[in-house]
């Protein structure tokens, strides 16, 4: 769980936080609702996860409220990895 | 009965905590036609008052030219009101052609086709040309049309840090197996009035073989050395495949959009796009005045030319002023002041002082990223520039914002 928390989170800083700004992400730390990570922009998150997992997470699982955090994206990566 | 009282009190609780936050919209009419100096009644049910305007999309002064007027009013007479038909049934008049042929030559593009608005022409642009197989890159920062475009299509979509190349680069190198890319990207960002690197943008697509769409709404008419866009600014007016446009902006202002670009592109969305096939054809009146204006700014660079002295002139007087102004060389310029409630409570002020902006902040700008977006026009002269710049030192003054950069007004202001 570990690694894939590693992994998620190094993604999300790299696709989604610019060099200049002035945010600390953490696995907790909230990415939809706070604006950082946008609805639309989100898509790119569920390909990366899909790909690099190899599952299919379905659209009424790829809510905003799922993948809002770190902690709460890596629960959907196990769910459907198992 | 579904709407109860309680159900009433709950969204009026809504309502007034809206309110409570400073952050209502208020209601402004305008009782004068749209120009550099308009008529407004506000509050509601007050007497009309003059107030120079500074944050309409009427770059160019046409929304009431007396040429475009002339040329609504023979269009009306020579073809009438309204087609009453969607284009491809019986909505389609000659002058729908001539329209379209001279947008075409104006944008040095193969073919056009006019929609009902940009907001049509984004919609139905896509799933006419792309499908599942392929993808669509666009700018985080691309219109909402654009955006609502993209979700219909079947394609894969993804998107890249705005304005970043770099991160460009990454996604199309990801996407090499797909069957078709397309790059999407604003000319001029609507909220922050910066420029698409263009030349950039398109090298990119040529080596990793990509088409290339530019919405051009905010650019069409003013930007480029003729005002053809910003993909004549950037000197690659061959290499754009699809441009999508306004006639609602710099182009007059009343209504109207289009498609233009490769020809079997354009055809596909004669043949496909549901906004056009589904919506009605535009009006006579409009299409006759849009020839006028695409006629006029074919003839003369005048009118884009005053809008980039006007723009130098603003943009020059407010860093000296002090203002928190994003840079720029567009005649869009967005007065940062991060916390929404001063933004609103700053446009209420200049009001008072005669000049009509407006604040922008959640959800039309992201959270913290609240301003008071101006927009220049060639309808304004030097001294409306001069006054506007004069009000905003005075209010900012007010504000204790003179001076200060993103993270002194945070400090005072909060996000």
């Amino acid at each position: 769980m570990d690694d894939i928390k590693e992994v998620v989170l190094e993604y999300v800083i790299d696709e989604y936080v610019d060099e200049d700004d002035d945010i600390e992400v953490e696995a907790d730390t909230a990415l939809i609702s706070s604006g950082l990570v946008d609805s639309f922009s989100m898509v790119s998150l569920k390909a990366f996860l899909e790909r690099t997992y190899d599952i299919k997470i379905p659209d009424e699982d790829a809510s905003p409220e799922a993948f809002d955090t770190v902690n709460s994206i890596v629960k959907i990566v196990e769910k459907y990895k198992s | 009965m579904a709407y109860s009282t309680a159900t009433r009190q709950a969204y009026a609780d809504d309502i007034a905590a809206i309110k409570d936050k400073g952050l209502f919209k208020e209601k402004r009419f305008i009782c004068s036609p749209q120009a550099a100096e308009i008529e407004v009644e506000y509050p509601e049910g007050s007497a009309c008052e003059k107030v120079l305007n500074f944050c309409a999309n009427n770059y160019l002064g046409f929304s009431s030219h007396p040429d475009v007027m002339k040329a609504a009013h023979e269009g009306l007479d020579a073809r009438g009101y309204g087609m009453s038909s969607v284009r491809f049934i019986c909505g389609t008049q000659d002058i729908h052609r001539t329209l379209q042929d001279k947008v075409s030559e104006f944008l040095g593009m193969e073919d056009t086709l006019l929609f009902p608005s940009c907001m049509d022409a984004n919609a139905g642009v896509f799933e006419a040309i792309l499908g599942q197989g392929d993808v669509i890159i666009s700018d985080r920062l691309v219109h909402a049309s654009l955006i609502d475009g993209i979700r219909l299509c079947h394609a894969e979509r993804d998107t890249f840090k705005h304005m970043d190349m770099k991160h460009l680069r990454k996604k199309l190198e990801l996407h090499q197996d797909k069957n078709r890319r397309l790059i999407v990207t604003d000319g001029v960002f609507s909220m922050d009035g910066d420029l698409c690197p263009l030349d950039e943008l398109c090298d990119l697509a040529d080596e990793y073989d990509a088409m290339v769409l530019v919405d051009d709404s905010h650019a069409t008419g003013f930007i480029g050395p003729r005002g053809r866009g910003v993909h004549e600014h950037f000197g690659v007016m061959d290499r754009v495949d699809i441009i999508t446009t306004t006639f609602g902006k710099a182009l007059g202002g009343a209504s109207g959009g289009c498609v233009s670009g490769r020809k079997e592109l354009v055809e596909l969305c004669r043949q496909k796009a549901r906004p056009y096939l589904f919506s009605n054809s535009l009006s006579p009146v409009i299409v006759n005045a849009t020839i006028a204006v695409v006629d006029l700014l074919s003839r003369t660079t005048e009118l884009r030319d005053k809008l980039e002295e006007n723009t130098k002139r603003f943009r020059d007087g407010m860093e000296a002023a002090g203002l928190n102004i994003r840079p720029g060389q567009t005649p869009i310029v967005p007065v940062m002041l991060y916390n929404a409630k001063l933004a609103n409570d700053m446009a209420r002020d200049m009001y008072a002082e005669g000049i009509y902006v407006i604040g922008f902040f959640f959800p039309v700008v992201p959270e913290g990223q609240a301003r008071i977006r101006v927009q220049l026009s060639a309808g304004h002269e030097f001294e409306h520039i001069d006054k506007c710049i004069e009000a905003f030192r005075k209010v900012g003054e007010k504000y204790g914002i003179l001076g200060l950069d993103k993270k002194g007004i945070i400090e005072k202001y909060g996000k």
